[in-house]
């Protein structure tokens, strides 16, 4: 991208100046997210510790989640082994904990793949029309017909589950929505005078495009990252409850429940922990996204 | 509105063909080579070449792609690797089970919601509203096979009232078995649909009609139920479409769950056991039955809206 400095008086730098006048400041819409109201805060403390548990989870961890240990299977909970143990005796505590690392980490990274995918398609889709527009808006109307989770079985289902075929997975599952929402807000940026003063003094397209249309279209698109960010941990969990997402013995919150299933009859603990530390983490990321979403764009707001 | 639904169908013409290629791009670069996954690591060239044959992986691609077609129209999937059976006989035997599932839950789902919907909507901003939105806040966040699981430890385990697997015999059985699974994505489905029929319905009663019914001296249970909700259906039956199509992604999970057979167990077993040919007929029939639902629900629109058949 090319810089611009603001010696250079031409109507693309002003009408540039003008856009950011308009809009609040970054900080202040932080602010108004997250100081707005009471349960945001408190889903964004909830979050904050989470991702410091998953950051540090060797030092927090009372044990070696991978440990087997015949002398201790199927333990409930003790002052040892908080949550006890499961069949193979691995301390359930620490498979949560380090399980938090291969959910959380899909839920931060595959949003916001799909993000830059989806956008790319979107606003080339929603700036350049004609024939381009119709191939993409298909081929978005015919992949936003599955529900994501169905998708993400299917491709799971082909590809076989690996880390980075996870991503894949999910960035695919999510990436027409943003394609959509990213093209719809392009053909109403495309139409602001701002853009046309641009596209009129001879501005190259690419600058036009980096410069006025994507900063521009940026507010659906951080709505849509932290309201499928929560979406991305859930499908995680739903993929390795299937044994299609992350493979054991790694532990990941949905394999925690799968191999508490086959061992109910022992310990229901598994199941109860795990599945609420994917609840507590979605509500969490959910309550933070409406925030985000009735700060960002309030036309919305139901 | 009969060319309407016509040009509909035709419309979903490319659709089955561009998912029909996808599917036969995935399942015939990614798994590397069908021959050797039929036979295994140890298989020797010869068989392995006779076998290519038979399958006719040596032919042209655009010919494999030809006889995939052809295969895929006729509805004719294959034998399983696992147990050479036809694979359109598992499917007739799993899928009656994944359609009573899916139907039972959705009904479930309805007769839960709608009404939660319409008394949080008379209640506006008092605790029944806050109580269905925080309902509908953990109903999103909790996954499908979480709740399954925890009702299963609750109720069929521990209480012992329901059975904790299999899918029953006899239509009574049958209920007995299904009520536990379709009671978790039907509660999943009435916490969405609640929240639908309130919003919908209390943009319905700001309505003009809505005060001139109440100014007649209509009383507020005919208001609500004859005026109000029937015209908040238009956009329920949107929302109803949408349950129906992620209850049918929440079957698979169901079905292992609570160990009943179905198309999601179908399909999940072949995953772990590498069964190809039966992960590309899942994968088919979830893709069939997805673009056969959104059909279905542009048919029932134009019943529902009759300003779409007039715009058509």
């Amino acid at each position: 991208m090319t810089e611009f400095s603001l010696a250079d008086a031409n109507p693309e730098a002003l009408a540039e100046r003008e856009a950011i006048a308009a809009e609040p400041g970054l900080w202040d819409t932080l602010q108004d997210v997250f100081f707005g109201r009471p349960s945001t805060m408190i889903a964004l403390v909830v979050v904050l510790l989470f991702i410091v548990i998953a950051v540090f989870a060797p030092w927090i961890a009372p044990a070696d989640p991978l440990r087997q240990s015949f002398l201790q299977i199927n333990k409930l909970p003790t002052w040892s082994h908080w949550l006890g143990t499961d069949q193979y005796g691995r301390d359930v505590l620490s498979r949560l904990i380090y399980g938090s690392r291969n959910s959380l980490i899909f839920g931060l990274l595959s949003p916001v793949f799909a993000a830059i995918c989806g956008t790319i398609l979107g606003v080339t889709a929603g700036y350049f029309g004609g024939v381009v527009d119709r191939v993409i808006s298909r081929v978005i109307d015919m992949l936003m017909a599955f529900p994501e989770l169905l998708l993400a079985i299917l491709i799971a289902a082909a590809l076989g589950g690996s880390f980075w075929n996870i991503v894949v997975v999910l960035t695919v599952a999510f990436t027409p929505g943003f394609a959509r929402v990213s093209r719809a807000s392009t053909l109403a940026v495309k139409q602001e005078p701002y853009v046309e003063a641009a596209v009129a003094a001879g501005v190259r397209t690419h600058v036009i495009i980096f410069r006025h249309v994507v900063p521009n279209i940026l507010a659906p698109i951080v709505v849509l990252m932290t309201l499928w960010s929560a979406s991305s941990i859930r499908i995680e969990a739903t993929l390795s409850f299937l044994g299609i997402g992350t493979q054991p013995p790694n532990p990941s919150w949905g394999n925690i429940i799968r191999d508490g299933l086959t061992n109910m009859f022992a310990t229901q603990w598994p199941i109860v922990s795990g599945g609420l530390a994917i609840t507590i983490v979605v509500l969490a990321i959910s309550i933070i996204g409406d925030a985000v979403r009735d700060v960002l764009d309030p036309e919305t707001d139901q | 509105m009969a060319k309407y639904l016509l040009f509909r169908l035709l419309d979903a013409v490319p659709t089955v063909f561009l998912v029909l290629t996808l599917v036969f791009v995935a399942m015939r670069i990614l798994p590397g080579d069908p021959a050797l996954a039929v036979l295994g690591a140890s298989a020797d060239g010869g068989q392995l070449e006779i076998l290519r044959q038979k399958m006719g992986l040596n032919d042209p691609l655009w010919l494999q792609y030809l006889h995939f077609l052809s295969d895929a129209v006729r509805l004719d999937f294959g034998r399983s690797l696992m147990n050479d059976v036809p694979i359109s006989r598992l499917i007739a035997n799993n899928l009656p089970y994944t359609i009573y599932l899916t139907l039972t839950s959705v009904v479930m789902g309805l007769i839960m919601g709608i009404p939660l919907g319409v008394y949080a909507a008379t209640q506006r901003n008092k605790p029944p509203d806050s109580i269905l939105r925080i309902y509908s806040l953990i109903g999103y966040a909790i996954p499908d096979f979480y709740l399954g699981a925890v009702l299963l430890v609750v109720f069929s385990l521990n209480l012992g009232w329901f059975p904790i697997n299999g899918e029953g015999v006899g239509f009574w059985d049958g209920l007995h078995h299904i009520f536990l699974p379709a009671l978790t994505l039907a509660m999943l489905k009435s916490a969405f649909l609640g929240r639908l029929t309130r919003t919908s319905l209390l943009e319905v009663l700001g309505r003009d009609f809505i005060r001139t019914a109440r100014a007649k001296g209509a009383r507020e249970g005919r208001v609500i139920y004859r005026h109000g909700l029937r015209n908040a259906l238009l956009p329920l039956s949107t929302g109803i479409g949408i349950s129906i199509l992620s209850t049918l992604s929440g079957s698979v999970a169901i079905e292992l769950v609570f160990n009943r057979p179905g198309i999601g167990h179908l399909l999940i077993d072949a995953i772990t056991e590498r069964d190809y040919p039966v992960i590309q007929a899942g994968v088919m029939m979830f893709a069939f039955f997805v673009i056969l639902v959104n059909l279905a629900m542009d048919v029932v629109y134009v019943f529902v809206d009759p300003r779409v058949r007039i715009k058509s």
